[in-house]
């Protein structure tokens, strides 16, 4: 893959995550409902973005660290299996969701949410292929992830807060997690074979 | 027999982020009820499929059932596996259906799932929790009330094996529907249970009280009554950390609060509670719990007083007191918060009450029906007994439902002629007002009906999490 190419592919997966109703945009919107406030809806932003670099950057450092110690080959077959195996998962639970009660949450709570709700769903590891073309750059594919993610992210909540309502979702909440788990597998075909 | 569904493409269309949105839902066109064989039938229980349409010609009659394959559970209150908790946004999973009904048994401690899908009217059963598996899972038996929560089913129960106390509140996976066993960390004093409902996005929980099964199970007990020893408390909880946070009392010269019906406003943080009876003066009441500054309280909002009655016309247990007392056992309100309604299962009125101002109901409709002196009969019948009971509104507000049989070892001792089972219709008007629908009206024979559940939600299945 070119440089471009990956670094328009980390943008595009971060805008993907954001998009998630799941990952944090509507969170913002209740919470935002909740006070009565768009100001809610921003300030709930941060920490959930926050969340989702922590959980993308976990799985950097990790496959960084990999990158120090195992052969290149190895490393590649593995982290392929590993999101292979997750996709499927997916597919084959569907049902399966992150539990969680709870929606009088401060800015720690946010942060842990978002942290666990991005881990569950695999975001980072649906980056490996990039990051593993690319394992010096690996804060800059998280910052750019990120940054991508928190603008879509910040887009539809403030789109759906003050103009669209939240009656969209009856319509439009598209069952984004069987794409999701077909991103993860084509992700892990994608890691051993890119180079 | 199979529990596992695809997930769907978009939400269930019955789910509603909001109770605003809700309340457009398009009218039902069936509804669910449960029905009861009185002791000794040797006949089983059965969900009813009852035609709402107005436009069926099948309108006001049983179109489908499904009997148990059990004799004997007192089947009462059910609920659904989904509703539009699902779209909460802290843990969102809408694309499952809104399919299985949870049918517990209220005697037997059995609970059934039960598939409406794919044809409504012909609901089977996929699964069966035996009783045995129940208690040895969750410790706690007599499962009563079933609400669909965003981290699964959430079930009340009145007790334990020994027909003791504490009851309680335990957990159902809402994927594969095994027990997940008792919900609370920290129950604190609490002790007797009922009913259960919650503030969703506030992270409260609230639970009721009546009394444990050796309480109720062969009949009220004058003598408990007479010792104050049914409940006379609600419980409010931390439902993010199932510890128990404030016991509110009504005091203990009113007997069994049961149901809980909070507003459907997220962003508000009141709801009313029903309680059937006062030792002084054999009245009901309607209590309001509300949050202000920070801190839970309780008040009495309405009374309803007891009626003088010439004890000829009366049961045994009411003769000496030359009255008919009113006995609210269920209240519902409307998805909009504004009109709540109340069943005076005694005296035979069905109220409606604006609550728009929810410390000041102002009473805006009532008719009679059944009741134990006047036997108001419905423009179909001839006189009823029973009484207005287990009351169900539409999500546009527009119609309410209602059946007329209690619980069968109480219902012998209030109408011991042995209650004739019947469901009718209330028409609401826009602005308050209430008449009884002089087409339907449907007779049960050999069995009495207890609660209503329409097709798509209703105002006592549904929990929302945005405003």
């Amino acid at each position: 893959m070119s440089h471009a190419g990956s670094w328009a592919t980390v943008a595009l997966l971060g805008a993907f995550h954001g998009l998630n109703p799941a990952m944090g945009w509507l969170f913002a919107v209740g919470l935002g409902l909740q006070e009565r406030r768009w100001r809610a809806v921003v300030s709930a932003l941060w920490p959930i973005t926050l969340g989702h670099a922590l959980s993308v950057g976990a799985v950097v450092l990790l496959l960084g660290a990999g990158g120090l110690t195992l052969p290149p080959r190895t490393l590649r077959l593995g982290a392929g299996a590993l999101l292979v195996g997750f996709g499927v998962f997916r597919l084959l639970r569907p049902g399966a969701h992150f539990r969680w009660v709870g929606m009088r949450v401060g800015f720690g709570d946010l942060v842990l949410w978002s942290f666990l709700m991005a881990s569950a769903h695999g975001a980072g590891l649906m980056l490996a292929p990039v990051v593993l073309e690319q394992l010096g750059h690996g804060m800059l594919i998280v910052a750019l992830h990120t940054a991508a993610m928190l603008m879509v992210m910040a887009a539809v909540a403030l789109i759906v807060y003050h103009t669209l309502g939240l009656g969209v979702l009856r319509r439009a909440w598209v069952n984004i997690e069987l794409v999701w788990a077909v991103a993860l597998i084509a992700a892990g075909i994608a890691t051993p074979l890119l180079r | 027999m199979s529990t596992a569904t695809s997930p769907t493409l978009l939400p269930d269309p019955t789910f509603y982020p909001s109770p605003r949105l809700a309340a457009q839902a398009p009218p039902e066109k069936l509804a669910y009820v449960v029905t009861i064989r009185p002791e000794g039938s040797g006949r089983p229980d059965a969900l009813a499929v009852v035609d709402v349409d107005p436009a069926s010609r099948e309108y006001g009659r049983i179109v489908g059932r499904l009997e148990m394959p059990n004799v004997g559970d007192e089947l009462h209150h059910f609920g659904w596996n989904a509703c539009s908790s699902a779209l909460c946004p802290y843990a969102p999973h809408p694309h499952v259906e809104r399919r299985f009904l949870i049918v517990p048994g209220l005697r037997s401690s059995r609970i059934y799932v039960v598939d409406t899908k794919p044809d409504p009217r012909r609901p089977h059963i996929v699964k069966v929790f035996e009783p045995d598996e129940v208690a040895r899972k969750t410790g706690y038996t007599r499962p009563h009330t079933v609400h669909c929560g965003p981290e699964g089913i959430y079930l009340t129960a009145l007790g334990n094996r020994e027909g003791k106390g504490p009851g309680g509140v335990f957990l159902l996976d809402h994927d594969t529907f095994e027990i997940k066993g008792a919900w609370e960390r920290d129950r604190g004093p609490q002790y007797l249970a009922y009913d259960a409902w919650w503030h969703l996005t506030q992270d409260v929980m609230l639970t009721s009280e009546w009394g444990t099964p050796d309480l109720v199970e062969s009949g009220l007990i004058p003598q408990a009554l007479m010792e104050k020893r049914y409940g006379h408390q609600i419980h409010v909880w931390d439902l993010r950390r199932r510890k128990h946070v404030k016991a509110l009392s009504v005091g203990d010269d009113d007997q069994m609060v049961l149901e809980l019906r909070p507003a459907h406003d997220p962003n508000k943080s009141y709801g009313f509670v029903g309680v059937v009876i006062s030792l002084k003066d054999l009245s009901s009441s309607v209590w309001l719990w509300h949050r202000t500054d920070g801190d839970w309280a309780i008040e009495k909002v309405l009374e309803i007083p007891a009626e003088p009655a010439d004890p000829e016309l009366l049961p045994p247990a009411l003769k000496p007191f030359s009255a008919v007392p009113p006995l609210v056992t269920d209240i519902d309100l409307s998805i909009d918060d504004r009109f709540l309604y109340v069943s005076c299962w005694g005296t035979g009125e069905m109220r409606q009450y604006d609550v728009r101002d929810p410390f000041h109901p102002k009473l805006t409709g009532s008719v009679h029906l059944g009741g134990i002196v006047r036997h108001t009969a419905h423009p179909k019948s001839g006189p009823l007994n029973g009484g207005p009971q287990m009351v169900e509104v539409s999500r546009d507000g527009k119609r309410v439902y209602f059946t007329n049989s209690l619980y069968i070892p109480w219902d012998v001792q209030f109408y011991p002629e042995g209650i004739k089972g019947w469901m009718v219709k209330l028409d609401v008007k826009p602005e308050g007002g209430i008449s009884v629908n002089p087409d339907f009206f449907l007779e049960f024979t050999d069995e009495r009906p207890h609660q209503v559940r329409l097709q798509g939600g209703d105002a006592s299945s549904d929990s929302y999490c945005f405003p």
